[in-house]
């Protein structure tokens, strides 16, 4: 992954090729994977436009897009917490289930279609997705498991639990509210799934660049030990982006209840995938310190117009499969690279190495 | 005037081993004091003992002639003693503000504050203020610090070491992985923190490096101080046969004579 230079090969002088703030503004957007990856996008766009016309370039297509990614956005934002602290969490799909099944059981206890039931089922959604998050950090942070394996484990344990609950028949009696909610509102013109996603994304946006809760969760990525050392609580931390990541599944449970009108118990076994091949897609780090929220937004949008695009110009959807793969790879490929690239002539870019090296 | 920090006949085991016996240490308000000897002397265990990060087993501490206990890290920051670790402990995909304010950041004023946003700009300036007054090469304030040099980020380190310390400065083999040019520069800017009034306690194995910059060198072996001499007039071949026990050494402290 890291070039490997001998430490303090570059002279000091050779290495500060900064331009003058302005300037290396523009060269820092530049740098962004999540600006190239933008440009794919727009690629992609332009491509389809160029091939189907007004049909795909219609407000209608667009919002379709947009409706059928709130979910994975709502997911994608505490996917992207966690992997820039270089975990992972696989277990989002099954925890959205287990949230989405535990909240369809306190709507139909309580009975009714109002907001009132709607909203004890949003608090049943979000409280359970936390709790499993809480459960996912506490043993990651706390037990030293490997994430790949916490998640891994509530992942089956969630999904699971879920069917028991259920006897693995969805319940399909979702408050109309909830149901109204998805077919009917428009917010400032927006649908109103797209449009509770963008506030969360903006949100997480803002949290992750500009909170010491963001900072410490690129620190934490970038030098656990160095964070620790300058007196960050990283445990505590940890836990807090798993629940995170846990509340995003319980959130994201509310919104796919009001999408389909029913639980959807074999309907997320893909979800973890998609959402992390968005998330890096977009450029965030799978070894940690760096990524961001927009993104992910723009990995999960060219899936999205992959598929819907091949269904517009008649190519089979399951193209989009292949296309999304490719993608994938050839996203962190180039960012891999570029990162490569940027770094040659300079030492080590981890200071874990160059100590490993210098020591006797 | 007693020093600004001193340890007495500090013992640490671990298991069978001894990794300090009964071993003392003292440094005054703006000098540089060298602690050299060989791998495995004590060096590092006896920063950590004085810093918070280990217990010992036995042994006094004193702090501007008052006798103390330091338990944590935090506490030894708050009596103004930061550690550079030969790793840095910096974030390498952070800048150099935000790995400067890393843990300590500012927040805004009001409302904002307390739901955790920071106030940037501040850092920024009051960072490029701190890299002004040291010197040194670090130009970019933008740039991660992991695509700098290595002498760039020990600048770094130590900079951020020295605005939240204003006693003294622990550093931990700061040219081991630097060049000719760079360590140059390392040393610079221990002479700048010295003459800023802080003290600065310095581990190395570059016997030319301390005899450059430090006042006064301790010499330890075998988890014990078995000698400390001035800069000043001691040659590279006296610290090593005191390092590896060749020389019998007639200046060996007093102190330590009569603990």
């Amino acid at each position: 992954m890291s070039v490997i230079t001998p430490p303090g090969q570059a002279p000091d002088q050779q290495v500060v090729a900064d331009a003058p703030p302005s300037d290396s503004y523009l060269k820092r957007l530049g740098n962004l994977q999540s600006v190239w990856i933008l440009g794919v996008l727009l690629l992609i766009i332009l491509a389809f436009s160029l091939a189907a016309g007004d049909k795909f370039l219609s407000t209608s297509n667009f919002s379709l897009i947009s409706q059928n990614i709130a979910v994975w956005a709502v997911l994608g934002v505490g996917m992207t917490f966690v992997i820039i602290t270089s975990g992972i969490d696989l277990s989002i799909g099954s925890v959205l289930v287990f949230s989405s099944v535990v909240a369809a059981k306190v709507m139909a206890a309580s009975g009714g279609d109002s907001w009132g039931v709607a909203g004890l089922g949003i608090l049943a959604a979000i409280a359970s997705g936390v709790a499993w998050g809480v459960l996912n950090g506490f043993l990651v942070a706390k037990a030293k498991i490997p994430a790949l394996i916490v998640t891994l484990g509530s992942l089956s344990i969630a999904l699971g639990l879920a069917q028991v609950l259920t006897g693995g028949i969805d319940i399909r009696s979702v408050p109309e509210a909830l149901t109204d909610f998805n077919t009917y509102v428009r917010i400032l013109g927006v649908p109103a799934l797209p449009f509770v996603a963008l506030v969360v994304v903006v949100i997480g946006g803002i949290v992750l660049h500009k909170t010491k809760f963001g900072r410490y969760t690129y620190a934490i990525g970038s030098n656990e030990l160095g964070a620790r050392r300058v007196g960050i609580n990283v445990d505590r931390h940890l836990i807090m982006v798993y629940a995170l990541s846990g509340a995003m599944a319980g959130l994201g449970a509310v919104l796919a209840l009001a999408q389909f009108g029913t639980t959807t118990i074999a309907g997320q076994s893909l979800t973890n995938l998609n959402v992390i091949a968005a998330v890096v897609i977009g450029g965030t780090s799978i070894f940690g310190g760096q990524g961001s929220i927009f993104g992910t937004v723009v990995g999960l949008f060219i899936p999205a117009v992959l598929q819907a695009g091949f269904v517009i110009i008649g190519v089979e959807a399951f193209w989009q499969g292949v296309a999304v793969g490719t993608v994938l790879v050839a996203a962190v490929y180039v960012d891999q690279s570029r990162r490569a690239a940027a770094l040659r002539g300079a030492s080590a870019p981890n200071p874990l190495l160059a100590m490993f090296r210098t020591r006797k | 005037m007693p020093p600004l920090l001193e340890a007495r006949g500090l013992s640490r085991s671990f298991g069978h081993v001894r990794a300090l016996d009964n071993a003392s240490f003292d440094v005054d308000a703006g000098e540089v004091v060298a602690l050299i000897g060989d791998n495995g002397a004590g060096k590092s265990t006896m920063v950590k003992a004085l810093t918070g990060n280990l217990p010992v087993d036995s042994g006094e501490l004193f702090f501007e002639g008052e006798r103390v206990t330091i338990t944590s890290p935090h506490q030894a920051s708050d009596m103004g003693m930061e550690v550079v670790y030969q790793d840095l402990a910096l974030a390498p995909h952070l800048n150099p503000v935000q790995n400067m304010f890393l843990g300590r950041e500012i927040p805004r004023r009001g409302l904002l504050g307390r739901l955790g946003f920071m106030d940037d700009k501040t850092m920024r300036t009051r960072a490029q203020a701190g890299f002004r007054e040291l010197g040194g090469t670090v130009r970019s304030f933008t740039a991660q610090v992991g695509a700098m040099s290595g002498g760039q980020r020990q600048q770094i380190a130590i900079v951020r070491a020295i605005t939240w310390a204003n006693k003294i400065v622990f550093l931990d083999e700061p040219t081991a992985a630097l060049g000719v040019v760079q360590t140059k520069n390392v040393l610079d800017t221990i002479k700048r923190v010295r003459d800023k009034g802080i003290a600065v306690v310095l581990i190395s194995h570059s016997m030319p490096a301390v005899l450059e910059v430090a006042d006064r060198v301790q010499v330890m072996r075998l988890g014990t101080r078995v000698a400390t001499m001035p800069a000043e007039g001691t040659t590279v071949e006296q610290l090593v046969g005191a390092m590896t026990g060749a020389l019998d050494y007639s200046t060996i402290d007093s102190k330590e004579g009569a603990a």
